[in-house]
């Protein structure tokens, strides 16, 4: 078992746009998925904090909002080897299924991110049918200045 | 946290409850074993009772041990594999004690949340770091209070690495020793199949740290160092959970003097003959052998890169022979916990209880480790209760079987209180008379079996009951649902023949059937995610 694939998914009674809306902002990861406390985006890289203080570099290598499709990599870490695709998909003008996959090795990391992604769905759930809305780039903008 | 109310009338019983990790029947001398020496338990069961058929409703880590501290089965509390977290508000009897005053403290090996916890999700883990005794956490009837009901919580695992308090404590105060033990898991996250010793057995490995630094004692320590803080009339629960004799086989080299490997008899459930113990195997559904020969892996509990298949006589031996002494260690430990307990004035009034999580294969069948293998090695469980002195229970040895579910509500029992309205077992009963005259036992015990990692599935449901071993199977990745295990412990006390397709025992096989059905607890909905390995 040198290598895992692990997928997570949820219905969520929001809009596929809606929903993009949150997913979409890599710089956001933080506010939905439980165990990442702070992440920062500099071009395609993001570097996320865990709960633990550890901190992981990613690669973004997919942000289509046209397939609603968000990719990325992590480098380095407990991996030696890793893809996370989120993807958002319409299901009628109020719902959506979120889909959440990561292959990684090892297995066992590939095992951890599924009971993660898997939270990380729940929260996001939660919060889009509460209403929550991300925080503008203009927001975000000055919070960091 | 609350402090028990000043001024409360008469003393109750205090309660210590023993885990240990992973430890088979047949290694305390009470119950037959002759490889390690255990005066201590030994002494506690000519004192009280002695269970000679104590079943997990688990055969794994998070389940069992959620079993214990909620008195339901996995069906009920939702941790169906190890690596599936308790919820911080399930039903807790430690809360149950707090409520009624009692001191509570949980010092050792928790597992109700996942170990491999990178994301810092589970609050068991952040405790060391945090310098905390407890957290504040939502209970089952809606209040908040002490995590799980424990106002004091002193973690250790198996090994120097990780968040817990031991790691950290040996990690700062003794770097020099953390190298010396095995390391559990390898580079690739996988339970370690590195050999060592004499003979090369996986998770086998000479320590050479001095025994007081040794987790067994560490452990005693701070159960000592608790107690300690406690005030004279204070009523208490204590779980002092041993993480031996779990392997990794490390113990402190300077023990290992105490058995000579080359000395270890075989166990009876040792076939040695190849050919024969194939053919045993053959003869249970196809997960036993496609395991042994290396040819499947369905939980994260054995080292995947082992195939049991090259297991030799002298590593069984080895392993055996390193277990008994991580036993006897343990047992040490308790006697000085119970020294502890007797100069505080406490032994007449004290409730001992000492059990463990589930068994381990040990050799039989040619296996090591545990999985979804429902037979003694993993499902015989050594179990006393010497109640108070004060109670006046006579000493007895059961032989009906009992459950770790039965353990919640007997410490209810032994502090005065009716057991709680959630909990799915009952009390203890001091004798077989007892057990047969509880109209809420049924004489039946149930375990099961549920794991699903990286697309190999496996579900097992099991009753033990009338001298006979009952196992059905769900469709999984390897089988169909219509394999089963039958076992008659009377003729077959090492289950070495599977009746399960014997035409002689059809009725007896569609009885204990159809008796497993109907003591099966509706699964909890939705099912928990599974978080991590392990």
């Amino acid at each position: 078992m040198t290598r895992g694939s692990m997928r997570r998914e949820v219905v969520i009674g929001v809009d596929a746009d809606t929903a993009w809306g949150v997913v979409g902002r890599p710089d956001q990861l933080h506010r939905w998925f439980p165990g990442i406390v702070d992440c920062h985006v500099d071009g395609d890289v993001r570097t996320v904090t865990l709960g633990t203080g550890l901190t992981l570099d990613e690669t973004i290598l997919t942000h289509d909002p046209l397939q609603r499709r968000f990719q990325y990599r992590i480098t380095g870490g407990f991996f030696t080897e890793h893809l996370a695709s989120v993807d958002v998909i319409a299901l009628d003008d109020t719902s959506c299924l979120v889909t959440y996959a990561s292959d990684a090795a090892p297995a066992a990391m590939a095992v951890v991110l599924g009971g993660a992604t898997a939270s990380a769905l729940a929260e996001l759930k939660r919060q889009l049918e509460a209403g929550a809305t991300p925080p503008s780039r203009a927001r975000v903008a000055e919070d960091a200045a | 946290m609350t402090p028990p109310s000043a001024g409360r009338a008469p003393r109750r019983r205090k309660i210590l409850l023993v885990t240990t990790d992973q430890q088979r029947y047949d290694t305390l001398g009470c119950n037959g074993g002759t490889v390690g020496r255990t005066p201590v338990v030994d002494r506690l069961a000519a004192e009280g009772v002695r269970y000679e058929r104590a079943v997990p409703q688990s055969v794994v880590c998070m389940p069992s041990r959620s079993t214990i501290l909620t008195g339901q089965h996995p069906s009920t509390h939702g941790v169906w594999m190890n690596g599936v977290a308790l919820p911080v508000d399930a039903p807790s009897v430690a809360a149950v004690l707090h409520r009624a005053g009692y001191r509570t403290a949980l010092v050792g090996k928790p597992h109700f949340q996942p170990f491999i916890d990178p994301f810092g999700r589970f609050a068991e883990n952040g405790l060391a770091r945090s310098g905390a005794a407890t957290v504040d956490s939502p209970w089952s009837d809606g209040t908040v209070g002490p995590h799980r009901g424990f106002e004091h919580l002193e973690f250790a695992t198996h090994g120097p690495v990780g968040p817990l308090h031991y790691a950290r404590w040996l990690g700062a105060e003794h770097p020099e020793e953390v190298g010396g033990y095995y390391a559990v898991l390898d580079a690739d996250l996988e339970v370690n199949a590195t050999g060592g010793g004499a003979t090369g057995a996986p998770q086998v490995k000479d320590n050479p740290i001095p025994r007081d630094l040794y987790h067994t004692d560490w452990v005693a320590d701070r159960t000592i160092a608790w107690l300690d803080g406690l005030d004279a009339d204070d009523d208490w629960f204590c779980w002092m959970s041993f993480p031996d004799p779990h392997h990794p086989w490390d113990p402190p080299a300077s023990e290992l003097g105490r058995v000579d490997w080359r000395d270890v008899p075989l166990p009876d459930g040792y076939v040695a003959d190849r050919a024969e113990r194939e053919r045993i195997l053959d003869a249970k559904p196809r997960h036993w052998r496609l395991w042994y020969d290396g040819r499947l892996v369905s939980n994260y509990e054995a080292p995947t890169r082992w195939v049991p298949a090259t297991l030799t006589a002298d590593q069984v031996r080895e392993v055996n022979a390193r277990n008994a002494v991580e036993v006897e260690l343990v047992d040490e430990a308790v006697g000085r916990v119970l020294a502890a307990i007797v100069a505080r004035g406490w032994a007449d009034d004290l409730d001992v209880v000492f059990t463990t999580d589930h068994g381990e294969l040990q050799g039989d069948f040619g296996l090591l480790f545990k999985g979804p293998y429902h037979v003694d090695g993993l499902m015989r469980l050594p179990l006393v209760w010497r109640p108070a002195p004060s109670a006046g229970v006579a000493p007895a040895v059961v032989t009906r079987p009992v459950g770790l579910v039965d353990l919640a509500p007997t410490f209810c029992a032994a502090a005065g209180l009716p057991a709680a309205p959630w909990m799915e077992g009952a009390a203890l009963p001091a004798t077989d008379a007892a057990a047969d005259a509880d109209a809420r036992r049924s004489g039946a015990v149930v375990t099961e079996w549920d794991s699903e990692l990286l697309g190999v599935d496996v579900h097992l449901r099991t009753v033990t009951r009338d001298g006979w071993v009952c196992t059905t199977y769900r469709p999984g990745t390897v089988h169909d649902g219509s394999e089963g295990e039958l076992y008659d412990l009377a003729d077959d006390p090492l289950q070495q023949v599977n009746r399960w397709d014997d035409p002689a025992l059809a009725g007896r096989r569609a009885d204990l059937v159809a008796d497993l059905h109907a003591h099966l607890h509706p699964e909890r909905s939705p099912r928990l995610p599974l978080d991590a390995p392990v």
